[in-house]
């Protein structure tokens, strides 16, 4: 199996191709930046890192999360509150490149597009950021931003959901760069018990459309066992809610360290 | 069903030239547009190709002009208010009569449009969000009517605002779900429909009860609401053998604003005024006037003028008026204030309320509070332009449902009948003009050069 250089440069790419080449997926680690406090998720942060995330999507807090459940709603309020801005999110992004992973932005739009479109691109290429992942921003509505992140050289994920169809497959994945994040279940972020078929089939669609840039799966995966389902098809895993989970029970860095061991066995299991 | 072929009404709204805009994919100017989930994007788009297709369908059209005449009790009357007029200047002033409408507001209009897309497209449950709880007993209604599956969203705090509309909802077989997320408001409540509906979308149609949130829900609720102004300025040259000089209206959302001006943005002479809510004073941080007091930015799935702070959070609006109480407002307003077409205006709580008491006092309608706040841009406006002007005021709902808020604003709680003392409570309460009473045309607090 050859490394996937869909898109020289991307660091995102890279590494999920590095992943690929030991033949297993990566495992992309999120949390938000502000929970508890900036201090202590950026601790957490860096501690998914050592315990085998290859990837860490830092959030950016936001008031109105339209697309996440209970749990993330809960530590991203306090976050809020707290008035944690992209300052903090640039000061994490620089922690997790430290610690070796790849750093990439995970924001609703409003927040982006209220600190300059532009300026965040730049400010988050200097921080040693690889791109960002956008939830709430589809490619129709993203010409700012498509390039934005070109002339910075940063990659940008856009997803893609079970109902989405052919044409739309095809367009956003060409938009596309550093990965494509598969929606596996329709619904909010949070952990389920099962992680489904129509993940691996929404995989398959998406890789159908032609374009080498990797699928990486989201929204439900919890544990090792988890991870190595999804990794058997995905080039890569990611776990959002369960890392949250460890912080609201007050498991702190430990308990993000641990999850992280445990999904990033799960990754590499055959 | 009949043998005869339904034919559509020939002064229909919906087939009516509509605005040059939005644009094909739901842009108006800078604003509006889809900043959604991609997971929704199907379900929007399959919304817009089947609404597009039933507005002209003469089935349907023939099925929403019934339901308009036999259910809801249109047209609404034109009434024109000389008693409350004479605190205005001496402008004369019309009311658009949407508190009679059955459920007594203007949510109705939309709601059975967007109940008859969701039989249309095969769907059995439908959700709405609600913040003064009118457009979730209007979507009860709606639903209770085609035997659809109801569930409502409304913030926690609005539940207790208006613990009335959550015991309609529930006696019309809907669901009503308290949501106890952020602010526990109207803007709590979007985000809890759209979690839902991202879930269940192959099960459930949105129905969004105002011009706000993504393609194509603004274009296609201001076609349902367009009726207002297409009737009301009909009414206005058949009484009047002119048009009104000025077309005022309240504006959370803003969809019985859009759905009154419509019909007169191509009046060029015919001035068009949205009064949003001022809260406290929009000087104060405390208010929802997203036009006057906010900035660009995206939220619930559109750019529009809402309220942020420097990190893009939204801000948590102020009003006493909880359908008002919302920190966006629909993107059809915002490019309408940037174009010039139609400006805004913020109204304080204690000058609606002041409005409110004074149409109570001098013509016996007990207005919403939200609709107050037209109210009391009229009595601003008359005086600006005085004695000749004709003004034209959407009262988009009845006050039945602020009867506790209005008798604890006044502290009328103890009274038993309307005496000298009353008037004396209501100026001792929060907004009013200690010593002097209602009724009388130089009491108003409502001053010129006041910031409405």
């Amino acid at each position: 199996m050859t490394v996937p250089p869909s898109h020289p440069g991307s660091a995102l790419a890279d590494r999920i191709g590095a992943a690929r080449a030991e033949g297993r997926s990566a495992l992309i680690a999120y949390l938000p930046v502000g929970y508890p406090d900036v201090p202590a998720s950026i601790e957490a942060m860096v501690a998914a890192v050592e315990g085998g995330a290859d990837v860490v999507e830092i959030g950016v807090p936001y008031s109105d999360p339209g697309m996440d459940g209970p749990t993330i709603q809960e530590a991203v309020d306090v976050a809020v509150r707290a008035g944690t801005g992209m300052a903090d999110v640039l000061a994490a992004v620089s922690a997790v490149a430290q610690a070796g992973a790849v750093p990439v932005v995970m924001s609703y739009w409003n927040p982006i597009e209220r600190y300059g479109v532009e300026r965040f691109a730049t400010d988050l290429a200097a921080a040693g950021g690889a791109g960002a992942i956008t939830p709430d921003l589809i490619p129709d509505e993203a010409g700012e931003w498509i390039q934005a992140s070109d002339a910075a050289g940063l990659d940008r994920v856009f997803l893609v959901a079970p109902s989405s169809t052919d044409t739309r497959l095809a367009a956003t994945v060409g938009a596309c760069r550093g990965f494509v994040y598969a929606a596996s279940t329709m619904g909010v972020t949070g952990t389920r018990t099962t992680v489904g078929d129509t993940a691996q089939v929404l995989v398959e669609r998406t890789r159908g459309v032609g374009s080498d840039v990797p699928v990486c799966v989201g929204l439900g995966v919890s544990d090792g066992a988890q991870a190595a389902e999804v990794a058997a098809f995905a080039d890569g895993v990611i776990v959002g809610s369960a890392y949250v989970r460890q912080l609201l029970d007050g498991h702190g860095a430990e308990g993000v360290r641990r999850l992280s061991e445990d999904l990033a066995a799960g990754v590499r299991r055959r | 069903m009949t043998t005869t072929a339904p034919v559509p009404p020939p002064d229909a709204s919906l087939l009516r030239p509509r605005p040059e805009w939005p644009d094909a994919t739901g842009h108006f100017g800078r604003f509006g547009g889809r900043f959604v989930p991609e997971a929704l994007v199907a379900a929007l788009d399959d919304l817009t190709e089947a609404y597009e297709a039933m507005r002209v369908d003469p089935v349907f059209l023939a099925e929403f002009e019934r339901l308009h005449r036999d259910y809801t009790g249109r047209p609404s009357p034109i009434t024109e208010v000389p008693r409350f007029a004479e605190h205005c200047g001496g402008a004369r002033v019309l009311l658009k009569r949407e508190d009679l409408n059955h459920t007594g507001s203007h949510k109705i209009n939309n709601v059975l449009g967007q109940a008859l897309l969701t039989q249309r497209i095969g769907k059995k449950r439908v959700i709405a969000e609600t913040g003064a709880g009118q457009h979730g007993v209007a979507t009860a209604t709606a639903a209770a009517l085609l035997g659809l599956e109801c569930v409502v969203y409304m913030g926690e705090e609005d539940t207790r605002r208006q613990a009335l509309n959550v015991a309609r909802m529930r006696l019309l077989g809907a669901e009503v779900v308290p949501v106890t997320t952020g602010s526990r408001t109207l803007k709590d409540a979007i985000n809890e429909a759209f979690r839902d509906w991202v879930t269940n979308v192959e099960t459930t149609n949105y129905v969004f009860g105002t011009v706000a949130g993504p393609h194509p829900f603004p274009a296609m609720v201001r076609d349902f609401q367009r009726v207002i102004g297409d009737e009301a300025r009909a009414q206005v040259l058949q009484r009047e053998g002119r048009l009104p000089d000025a077309v005022l209206a309240c504006v959370g959302g803003g969809s019985n604003a859009i759905g009154i001006f419509t019909a007169f943005v191509p009046d060029e002479g015919v001035r068009l005024v949205g009064l949003e809510a001022g809260g406290d004073g929009v000087e104060t941080g405390r208010h929802a006037s997203s036009i006057t007091g906010g900035e660009p930015g995206v939220l619930h799935g559109a750019r529009s003028y809402l309220l942020q702070d420097a990190n893009g959070q939204t801000v948590e609006s102020h009003s006493i008026s909880a359908g008002l109480d919302y920190p966006g407002v629909g993107p059809e307003h915002s490019y309408l204030n940037d174009i010039g077409r139609a400006e805004y205006r913020p109204v304080t709580d204690s000058q609606a309320m002041e409005a409110f008491a004074l149409l109570c006092r001098t013509e016996g309608i007990i207005p919403a509070i939200e609709s107050a706040h037209a109210l009391a841009g009229a009595v601003t406006l008359g005086r600006e332009l005085g004695p000749d002007a004709l003004l034209l005021v959407n009262l988009s709902g009845r006050g039945d449902k602020d009867v506790e808020t209005a008798s604890a604003w006044f502290a009328l709680g103890e009274q038993t009948a309307p005496t000298d003392e009353d008037d004396r409570a209501v100026e001792a309460g929060r907004g009013g003009d200690p010593g002097a009473p209602l009724g009388d045309a130089d009491a108003t607090t409502v001053q010129d050069g006041d910031a409405l």
